[in-house]
Order: structure tokens, then C-alpha cells, then sequence
């Protein structure tokens, strides 16, 4: 799914989404995410909803790209992503 | 003579690989999996056609040929070696139609090794349902493959998949993307380095650190090739990014879901399991439910064995001519087998459970639940499936933690695990607890029994837990740790898969552990029913004379003659040699020969003293052989009390907890640690915690 930039964007980073917030994967340092989450297909330009956070704050559970995945924060902090209206 | 061809199954997990394995082999499975030998893969016989068998080997799965875990390690491994006996002539590549786009990505790298492949595409028995819709022929044309729609639940495509599969020779075998663009210069100096293997697999040995043949890293480094860790890491990015493209241009005109229809029970189920309160509570209750249903529901098949062997044993006796075999079958091998036959049952429920808890996905919530909670401990919510299956074995429970890609975890994970109570020790508890402990209820329904099973299990579970954040502060972290799980989506199990499991698991427990406890058993008879010298010799003819004024009736003084005889015999002189030691435990020799003899595995320590006190009783005929009642009758000679009390039961129950009584598992350790030095440490560790908590507890209690 393919979704359209707002104009006026709003840019976060991934552990900072509440939940059912969706945005768009924007960017991130690769030497910091590991290869394994972007062949998982969190890749620039995915879509990405957050759909839980585990009852003691951390980790976080994830839609990306259709494949539910969960991570813990210090990861999710390394991914930029833009706020979908 | 049939033709036979090699087809691996490669897929994401959860994807339906085994379903589609036992759909494609029925029960023909071959699978080592008990002391020593351990399954990597599981591999099966496949009728194809009239002419052609296949093996089918079920790989673990892997979302990429990228290795990042040892599980991946071992699909990467066999993929790149052709001199392994496995080495495949097809591959299926196992997708999910529901995650196509994901399941796609190793798709195009197994193509691009080189092998004819097959695309499975399972679950299309949830198409109408999620409302997706797919052009086979056009994406086959896209993917250059030949692809195949099935659900191995409802075995629909099986028949397709086997025609599929006898047609592999005229497969392509061309990669469907040329991925090197992301770097033509670097890649065509690569190609240039050795011409006889393809780019791909010359930049997997250069990435992953692979050989094939004598090609290795350093061989191609050699040829002057040289980048950076970072370099590496960058083009792999690329590479992903651009496998990607290629996979959303494939799917965009082939493949279709409509968004509406994406079913919301996912979300309901997931707000209630991974709720702040409900998701701890159903955790609880169903471990609970766990424990109780191993207790409750086993009672009736586990009397029933118990007294066929029984009778068994009576029966031998019966119809062989007196004589040593007679003995030997009747008193050793028979007892033996027999006191851990009956716990069968228990076993059996407790696989079916953890194999339900898998196949449903819940096991992945309780991963997310519990992350946290582990964290302060050294471990990560990936170690919680470890010491959950650790509760039924040891074995599997370790190379599960395969599944954990920071080393220091999975480390610690391999060394806590054999804590928790594996179902060996169940055997040992429930009999020591049949015996010592109560059979009264609480509130009418919470059987006492049943609750200090359930006590035991935390203990094991709480040492895992102290000893694992002991270990934390003391094991130095080389990498630092990531965190990735995949949240599958909720599945009823199938049916077939639980029993499968259930049935390979148990049979590897009753052969396993069977075929050493009847090795043991004959000997322990032999080493009772033999004696050096003159004591053992001379034993009627001495007891007779003892007993001569005394008024005792024929039956005493045949007990005394067998008891007098075995603590003369071979075992009673090696039991006396160690009492000093276990004294302090509480326990008389019996059952110290009982408890030194499972170090080879712990259940064995039933039928142990199950051959031990049948080779002591005088009476032939013995009409009552069950072992509880055996154990509740032995005394100690000097003082008379029984020797088995609540203090030397929970002594022997605590000693249980905490020993390394199993060889099986130290193997396993040796191999997944690949090191000596934490294999004895461990060992000598919990053999030491063990001694010194049977200690105190005895003699606290006495
Ligand atoms: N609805 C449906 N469920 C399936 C099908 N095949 C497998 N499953 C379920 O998917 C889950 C994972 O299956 P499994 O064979 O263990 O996957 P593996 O991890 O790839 O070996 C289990 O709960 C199966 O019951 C299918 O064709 N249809
Ligand atoms: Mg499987």
C-alpha cells in the first residue's frame, strides 16, 4: 500500500507512535538496524501501524509492510517515520 | 529400483512447512532426536509417482539465506554444501499467501542459488476469506519458476505439488532478478575472482563467511577483493531493497487483497492476550491448567500400565521354567521397564499442550509478554520458549534457543534451561509425592499433590531465572542485542501436527529411555543376584541358623534370606561404599544406587529401584509388584522408620531439581556451546546446588 505524503508531515521516530498511529517508514541509519529487520521488510517508503505495546511499556508491536513483528524501543528509536493523516 | 530425488522445504517459519512435510510423507519419518543425536532436520519418504520416491527434509525455518541466527545457520549450511548427504536436487520454497511480498524474499534467493524450484503457495484455504486474489500464470512468468496453490490443512495442490516436483529437470534455474546491479563494478570484479561458481554464491562466502569446496573468504580476499564490515552491510541493504522492488513490481498486477476485508479477530485476541492483567492472568491459568491436566487426566492410563506390568511380571514367573532367565526377564527387565513405562500419559499430554500452544501463535504473545520480565535477568522474551519446552525436554528446549541471535542470551539460555522440569523428573516427583504427601484437597478441587508439582515446576523455573541473572553479570557481551519476533497470526492446529508431535516426541522418550533402562536393568539384576565370596554364598544356610529358635513363618524368613542376600550381593557392597555420602540426604543405599545410576537420565531412577527392590523380595509370586507400594514398605534395617519421610522425599525432589541427571543433555550442551569449559561448569555446579539443597532440606525437616 501506497500511501500519499501529507504536505504538512509530521516526522517522529517509531517508539514514539501511539497506538493505531500509522506512518510511513522515512529513514534510518543502517549500521543500527539490523539486516534481518529490513529483509522483514521494514524498508523507506513501508507502511507501518503500531498496534500494541506490551504491558510494562516495552516492547512494541508492529504492522510493517503486512508482516506483524514486534521490537523493543531501543530499536524502534533508530527508525524515522512520517505521521500518516 | 524406484528412482529417488532429494527435495528440501524452505520457508519463513510458520509458514506450513512441516504441515505440508507430514502431508507430503504421512508418517514415514525418520528423526533422531534422543541421547545424543539431535534433529536438525526431519526427513521423510515421499511417494511421487510409480517410479519416483522423494526424501523430503523439513529445514527450520528462515526469513532469508542471510544467516542471523544458528537455526538459519543450518538452511545456509546445507544450501551451500553438495556434498552434503541432504543436499537437495529441488526445493520447494513454503509461502504464505497472506505475506506473500515477505515469504517472496528468500524465494528469490534459493532461486538464485541455483536450484530447481518449486513455490508452494499455502493456506489458499484462507483466499476467499481474505479476500485475495492471484494470477498463478502471470506471476510464474514473473518469477520464472513454476508455482503451485495448496493448503496443507485442507490437502488440496498435494497431488499437484508431487507432479510438480517429478518434473524439476525442466525447470529454469536462472535467477529472477539480477540483484548485482546495486553495485555492477564491485560485483563483476567479484565474478572474476573464481569463474567456476556463480556471483551470488561467491558473495554469500564472502558475506557470510562460508566455504564451498576450499573457496572461502580468505581465498577470495586473496584475489583482492576487500571491503569493509560496514561495506558489506551496505550492499546487503541494497541488495534487500532491490529484491524488494522487484518483488512490489511482480505482485502489483498479479496479486490483490482487498483491505476491507482483513478480519479484525486478530486485534480483539491480541488486546485481550497481551493485556496488562488478562495477559498475565490467562499466562497463569493456563500453565495451570497445564500442571493439573498432567496430574488429573493421567491418573487412570498410568495405574492401568502400572498393573499390566505387574501382572506381566507374574505371569512370566508363571509360565517360564524356574531358572536365571526367568529371574533376569521377570525380576530385572520387567520392574525396570515397567516403573517408567506408566509415565507415558504424562508425558504425552504435556507435548500435546506445548505443541497446541505453538501452532495456535500464543507462544509468540507470550515472547512479547515477557521480554521485559527477562530483561533484568540477562534473558530476552525469546528464552521464554526455551525454559517453557525445557518443561518437557531439555533436548529440544536447547536447540530452540537456536532462535536467539545475541550470543550472550543464548548462552545463558542454554545453561539455565536444564533447571526447568523437564518431564524425566515427572516420574520421580509423582511417585515421591504419591508417597509423602497427602491426598487432600483445598476449597474441594486443589488437590495438594497436584500444588506442590506445581511448586516444584516454579522452583525449577526460579533457579533457571537466579542463575541466569548470576550468569549476566559475570558472561562479557561481544554484540550488542536485537530484538525481532514475528507475531504470526492466530491458526486453530492442526490436528494431525499435534498428534504427529505428540506421538514422535513420546516414542523418543520411551525409546530413549528405554533401551537404556533395559541395558541397566539386566545389570543391576545381575550385580544383585551376584555376590563375592562366602557371605552371599552361605546366605540361606546363615539366615536359617539365625532365625532357628525365633517363630517366624516361612514367607519372613525367605524376605530376610533376599534382603540379607542382596546387601551382600555386587550392588549391596558398592550401595554400603557409598552411604557416607548420601546419608546426610536421607537416603539408605537402595536408593542411592537408584539416584547414581540416573545420572545417566532421571527417570531412570524409578525402575532402577523398581528392579532393586523385586530382585529383594523373596516371594516369587509376587502378587502385588507395583513400586509404590514397594517404596512405602522399605524400612531402615537399624532403626525401623520408613526411609521414605517428607524430609528424605523432599530431599530426594529437591535433588532432582537442580542435578544434571541426564548425559543426553550434557551432549547437547557440549554441541550447541560448542565448549568444554561451560559444559563442566554447569554440570559441576548443579550437581554441587543439588547436593547442598538435598542436604539442607533433609535436615531441616527430619
Ligand atoms: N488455515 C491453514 N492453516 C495452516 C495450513 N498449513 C499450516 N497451517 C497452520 O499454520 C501453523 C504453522 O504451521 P507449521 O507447519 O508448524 O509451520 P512451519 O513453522 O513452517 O513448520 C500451524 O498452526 C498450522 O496448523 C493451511 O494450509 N491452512
Ligand atoms: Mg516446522
Amino acid at each position: 500500500m501506497q500511501y500519499k505524503l501529507n504536505l504538512n508531515k509530521v516526522s517522529t521516530t517509531l517508539d514514539l507512535l501511539k497506538r493505531n498511529e500509522k506512518g510511513v517508514i522515512a529513514d534510518f541509519d543502517m549500521h543500527k538496524v539490523p539486516l534481518k529487520l529490513l529483509e522483514m521488510g521494514c524498508l523507506p517508503g513501508n507502511a507501518v501501524e503500531l498496534l500494541e505495546v506490551a504491558p510494562l511499556g516495552d516492547p512494541i508491536y508492529l504492522c510493517i509492510n503486512d508482516t506483524h513483528l514486534s521490537i523493543r524501543k531501543e530499536l524502534a528509536r533508530e527508525i524515522q517515520v512520517e505521521l500518516v493523516g | 529400483m524406484k528412482k529417488k530425488i532429494k527435495v528440501a522445504l524452505i520457508g519463513n517459519p510458520n509458514v506450513g512447512k512441516t504441515s505440508v512435510f507430514n502431508a507430503l510423507t504421512g508418517l514415514n519419518h525418520k528423526i533422531g532426536n534422543y541421547p545424543g543425536i539431535t534433529v536438525d532436520k526431519k526427513s521423510g519418504v515421499a511417494k511421487l509417482d510409480d517410479e519416483v520416491n522423494a526424501t523430503i527434509i523439513d529445514l527450520p525455518g528462515t526469513y532469508s539465506i542471510n544467516a542471523s541466527s544458528e537455526d538459519e545457520r543450518i538452511v545456509l549450511d546445507l544450501l551451500f554444501d553438495p556434498t552434503n548427504e541432504d543436499y537437495p536436487d529441488v526445493a520447494i520454497v513454503v509461502a504464505d499467501i497472506e505475506n506473500l511480498k515477505r515469504n517472496l524474499l528468500l524465494f528469490t534467493q534459493v532461486k538464485e542459488l541455483g536450484f530447481p524450484t518449486v513455490l508452494a503457495i499455502n493456506m489458499a484455504d484462507h483466499m476467499e476469506e481474505k479476500g485475495i486474489s492471484i494470477k498463478i500464470a502471470e506471476l510464474e512468468k514473473k518469477l520464472n519458476t513454476k508455482i503451485v496453490l495448496i493448503s496443507a490443512k485442507k490437502k488440496l495442490g498435494i497431488q499437484e505439488l508431487k507432479q510438480a516436483v517429478l518434473d524439476y529437470k525442466n525447470f529454469s534455474i536462472e535467477p529472477c532478478l539480477n540483484a548485482t546491479a546495486v553495485d555492477t563494478e564491485f560485483f563483476s570484479k567479484l565474478a572474476l575472482t573464481f569463474s567456476n561458481l556463480s556471483v551470488f554464491k561467491l558473495w554469500m562466502i564472502y558475506s557470510q563467511d562460508i566455504k564451498i569446496g576450499n573457496i572461502g573468504k580468505k581465498e577470495i580476499e586473496a584475489k583482492g577483493i576487500h571491503l569493509s564490515e560496514n561495506e558489506i552491510k551496505k550492499l546487503q541493504h541494497k541488495k534487500t531493497i532491490k529484491r524488494y522492488q522487484f518483488i512490489n513490481d511482480a505482485l502489483k498486477e498479479t496479486y490483490s487483497r482487498d483491505v476491507n476485508k482483513a478480519s479484525d479477530i486478530r486485534t480483539k485476541v491480541d488486546r485481550i492476550l497481551t493485556h496488562k492483567v488478562y495477559g498475565y492472568l490467562i499466562f497463569f491459568f493456563i500453565m495451570m491448567l497445564v500442571f493439573q491436566a498432567i496430574f488429573e487426566w493421567s491418573s487412570i492410563p498410568m495405574d492401568w500400565i502400572d498393573e499390566q506390568f505387574a501382572n506381566l511380571s507374574t505371569w512370566v514367573h508363571e509360565v517360564m521354567e524356574p531358572g536365571k532367565l526367568t529371574d533376569l526377564i521377570a525380576d530385572g527387565i520387567v520392574p525396570g521397564i515397567g516403573g517408567v513405562m506408566p509415565f507415558i500419559p504424562q508425558i504425552a499430554i504435556l507435548f500435546m499442550f506445548i505443541s497446541i500452544l505453538e501452532e495456535t501463535g500464543y507462544m509468540s504473545r507470550v515472547v512479547f509478554l515477557m521480554d521485559k520480565l527477562m530483561r533484568p535477568f540477562g534473558l530476552s522474551g525469546k528464552s521464554v520458549v526455551p525454559l517453557i519446552s525445557g518443561n518437557a525436554c531439555a533436548i529440544p528446549a536447547i536447540m530452540s534457543a537456536r532462535n536467539i541471535e545475541n550470543p550472550k542470551e543464548r548462552l545463558i539460555t542454554i545453561l539455565v534451561t536444564p533447571f526447568t522440569t523437564c518431564s524425566a523428573r515427572i516420574p520421580v516427583y509423582i511417585i515421591i509425592i504419591a508417597l509423602v504427601i497427602p491426598d487432600t484437597r483445598i476449597f474441594g478441587f486443589l488437590s495438594i499433590q497436584g500444588l506442590t508439582l506445581t511448586l516444584f515446576y516454579l522452583i525449577g523455573f526460579l533457579a533457571a531465572l537466579v542463575s541466569s541473572w548470576a550468569l549476566s553479570k559475570y558472561i562479557k557481551s561481544e554484540r550488542k542485542s536485537y530484538f525481532v519476533i514475528e507475531m504470526p497470526n492466530y491458526r486453530t492446529p492442526i490436528i494431525k501436527n499435534v498428534v504427529v508431535n505428540m506421538y514422535e516426541k513420546t516414542k523418543a522418550f520411551v525409546v530413549g529411555a528405554g533401551k537404556i533402562i533395559f541395558v541397566l536393568s539386566i545389570i543391576i539384576w545381575f550385580l544383585g543376584a551376584h555376590g563375592p565370596g562366602e557371605r552371599f554364598e552361605n546366605a540361606e544356610q546363615h539366615i536359617t541358623e539365625v532365625y532357628q529358635d525365633k517363630e517366624v513363618s516361612e514367607e519372613e524368613l525367605s524376605e530376610h534370606i533376599a534382603s540379607y542376600k542382596l546387601e551382600n550381593s555386587y550392588i549391596g557392597i558398592l550401595g554400603k561404599t557409598i552411604e557416607p555420602v548420601i546419608k546426610p540426604l536421607g537416603y539408605d543405599w537402595k536408593v542411592g544406587i537408584a539416584v547414581l545410576s540416573s545420572f545417566v537420565g532421571r527417570e531412570i531412577f524409578v525402575g532402577v529401584l523398581g528392579t532393586i527392590y523385586n530382585v529383594g523380595s523373596g516371594d516369587e509370586n509376587d502378587e502385588d509388584g507395583r513400586i509404590k507400594q514397594k517404596m512405602a514398605a522399605e524400612i531402615w534395617p537399624d532403626t525401623g522408620q520408613p526411609v521414605f519421610t517428607l524430609a528424605s522425599g523432599v530431599s530426594l525432589m529437591f535433588f532432582y531439581a537442580f542435578a544434571m541427571q541426564c548425559t543426553a543433555t550434557v551432549a547437547i550442551v557440549r554441541r550447541e556451546t560448542k565448549s568444554w569449559k561451560w559444559t563442566i561448569y554447569q554440570l559441576v555446579f548443579m550437581t554441587v546446588l543439588a547436593y547442598v539443597a538435598a542436604l539442607i532440606a533433609y535436615q531441616l525437616l527430619k
